[in-house]
């Protein structure tokens, strides 16, 4: 077994004290019984009867749909009833020479981009002041972190929008009031693209933070005191500790969190189109979720939204492709 | 660099880095005293916007659109909650709430039952395409809900399912299946399989063995896994705002953005009872399970 099941199975829990031991998968006896397992003839096939059958219309179906839709024109008449002509690939045509659709990728890329840095960077840091803590600190440090971790996506996206508020905002207020900054009077946040992002970026970060804590955290408390000590007495500095020692011990859940970090960010949608609403400009706005939104469902052209989901579907399952091939592998299937 | 890296060493300064023991745990002290106060920081800076929706939740609304600021209810009132709940002029919370507990909670118990089958299969029985199908929950899992609305859109349209709670909550089955399958997976995984041989030879049949023997050590694993697919589908927006938008089959996430609309006359303060309302069951369910939260996340990959 590689390091990762070491650092993620026994989650530890952010109440001091409290271990929680999750189920072993790839726990040694795992191989023995492979051997013993029964076939089964029939029945592991009825089993999986009621699930496929789901995924099979709720997954399957509309992926087809999808890579049909896509290579059709697919406009207003056609969702009242026209036949669709099939036009093969001019969507992908029409969306591959359109310069918006290259703006958006590209703002999706650099915003999702500079959230998983900022994430990631915050999250590390967090962890390893946690592990540094007394008891009732870290406690007090873990209920913060999960409250922000627990805010449904949309409720905190509302919250947000109303700290930075253009009149009666909190954050407007404060940069006002204490810290004297005259320039924040009835400063409107969202209506500039780039502090549009700087807010929604707060929130994704504010957000993603605890779990990347967390995770990490439970890698930490897996790295052996001696191991450290030791190095300590030869010399180590606490740099070249954490990168010697502790870093390998983290790195395969560092790299799992980043990839879904990635994931999760390049295809967010609640947070920016929420903040639209509340007051941000939709064209400068637009990531590669809610682009798709204003072209098919809101704009009612399918044909090209359709070309322009398949592209992204594309470069998400890229970046996935990294993260199932480290869970097939370390997981014994 | 080191400062944010690795805390706890530079804090003191050069001075402090001799190695006797004395000063090392002064040094110790001090640091702890500062790691302690940065921690108490960041957590004002993370709880905040939370204090704040409830803080505002609770303030007259022509108060929270005056020029003064107030840090805490001084003015304590409910009427934001009566607002949200009983006004007539507004779309009603009340059936929103019950649209979202009913696609909920049908979601939970239909994807616990599918996914504890399916679990079964993979981890008690040896078969062909076993790992195909492991691989394809996976992949499926990794597949954007953003880029699918489109198609699901028009096969549920196709269905006739549009607008209605059985429409999403089919949909929502298959949103949360494959983490669903993959979580319980481990944790049929964890029980021995010996446990249920012993059983077998005791006299259980196959099937009997599992009843009582796997199943009540599988409970908590079950409840866990159910509050991962409740928050999930209580939190789901994307979806429910493409296939239900009709106002009476509204799940709460789209009726709360439908405040927002009304652009320049949000009532800001409704809006904060509402979100409270919202998150309040999702915030007492995720204390709950936060434990086995990192893992399951990690290894089932939820959220988004």
């Amino acid at each position: 077994m590689t390091t990762t099941d070491a650092g993620l199975t026994p989650a530890v829990s952010a109440v001091e004290g409290e271990r929680l031991t999750a189920p072993e998968p790839g726990s040694p006896r795992s191989g023995r019984r492979s051997r013993r397992a029964p076939t089964g003839g029939f029945t592991p096939y009825a089993l999986l009867v009621p699930a496929s059958i789901v995924l099979a219309a709720i997954v399957g179906w509309p992926l087809i749909q999808l890579l049909v839709t896509s290579m059709q024109e697919f406009g207003r008449a056609q969702v009242f009833g026209a036949p669709p002509a099939f036009v093969w690939f001019e969507n992908y045509v029409a969306v591959l020479t359109d310069a918006t659709f290259y703006e958006v990728l590209a703002r999706s890329l650099v915003f999702a981009a500079g959230c998983v840095i900022v994430t990631m960077a915050l999250g590390t840091a967090v962890a390893l002041l946690l592990q540094r803590l007394p008891k009732g600190f870290r406690l007090l440090l873990s209920l913060g972190l999960l409250l922000a971790w627990a805010m449904p996506p949309l409720s905190a996206t509302i919250v947000w929008g109303w700290m930075f508020d253009t009149d009666y905002g909190v954050v407007n207020h404060v940069l006002v009031n204490t810290f004297g900054l005259e320039q924040f009077t009835q400063h409107s946040w969202l209506i500039e693209p780039l502090s549009f992002f700087l807010v929604a970026g707060v929130i994704i970060v504010w957000g993603a933070v605890p779990f990347v804590a967390f995770a990490l955290y439970a890698g930490l408390t897996q790295v052996p005191d001696e191991v450290l000590e030791a190095s300590q007495l030869d010399g180590a500095g606490g740099f070249s500790r954490f990168r010697l020692i502790v870093f390998p011990y983290l790195k395969p859940i560092f790299l799992i969190t980043t990839i879904l970090q990635i994931i999760w960010d390049l295809k967010v949608f609640t947070q920016i189109f929420a903040l639209q609403d509340i007051g941000g400009i939709r064209e400068k706005t637009n990531t590669l979720g809610v682009y798709i939104y204003q072209v098919s469902i809101a704009g009612g052209d399918f044909g090209t939204g359709g070309a322009i989901a398949v592209i992204t579907a594309l470069i998400l399952m890229s970046v996935s492709l990294f993260y199932i091939r480290r869970v097939v592998k370390e997981e014994e299937l | 660099m080191t400062a944010t890296i690795t805390p706890g060493v530079q804090v003191a300064g050069p001075a402090a880095r001799a190695r006797a023991p004395r000063t090392g745990r002064r040094r110790t002290r001090l640091a702890t005293v500062g790691w302690s106060a940065l921690s108490v920081v960041l957590f004002a800076l993370f709880a905040f916007p939370v204090y704040w929706m409830v803080n505002t939740s609770f303030q007259p609304n022509n108060e929270i659109r005056g020029s003064e600021i107030h840090f805490w209810p001084d003015n304590f009132t409910l009427r934001n909650y009566e607002t949200v709940l009983f006004d007539p002029g507004r779309t009603p919370f009340l059936p929103a709430a019950a649209n979202s507990l009913i696609v909920t909670i049908t979601t939970v118990a239909v994807a616990l039952v599918f996914a504890f089958l399916a679990a079964l299969a993979v981890t008690r029985f040896r078969f062909r395409s076993r790992r195909t199908f492991i691989i394809a929950i996976l992949v499926i899992q990794m597949i954007p809900g953003e880029a699918m609305m489109v198609s699901i859109f028009r096969v549920i349209d196709g269905w006739h399912l549009l607008n209605t709670l059985i429409g999403l909550t089919i949909v929502y089955v298959a949103t949360v299946l494959p983490f669903t399958i993959w979580t319980l997976r481990g944790f049929v995984n964890g029980v021995p399989a010996d446990l249920e041989e012993a059983a077998m030879i005791d006299g259980c049949s196959r099937a009997g063995a599992f009843w009582r023997v796997t199943f009540p050590l599988l409970a908590p694993g079950l409840v866990a896994t159910g509050v991962f697919g409740f928050i999930q589908a209580w939190n789901e927006f994307v979806m429910a705002l493409v296939l239900n938008a009709r106002p009476d089959m509204m799940t709460l996430p789209v009726w709360l953005r439908t405040f927002l609309v009304a652009n320049g006359t949000t009532n800001w303060a409704a809006i904060m009872a509402g979100s409270t309302l919202m998150a309040v069951p999702v915030i007492v369910f995720f204390l709950f399970v936060q434990g086995r939260m990192t893992s399951g996340l990690v290894s089932g990959a939820v959220k988004g």
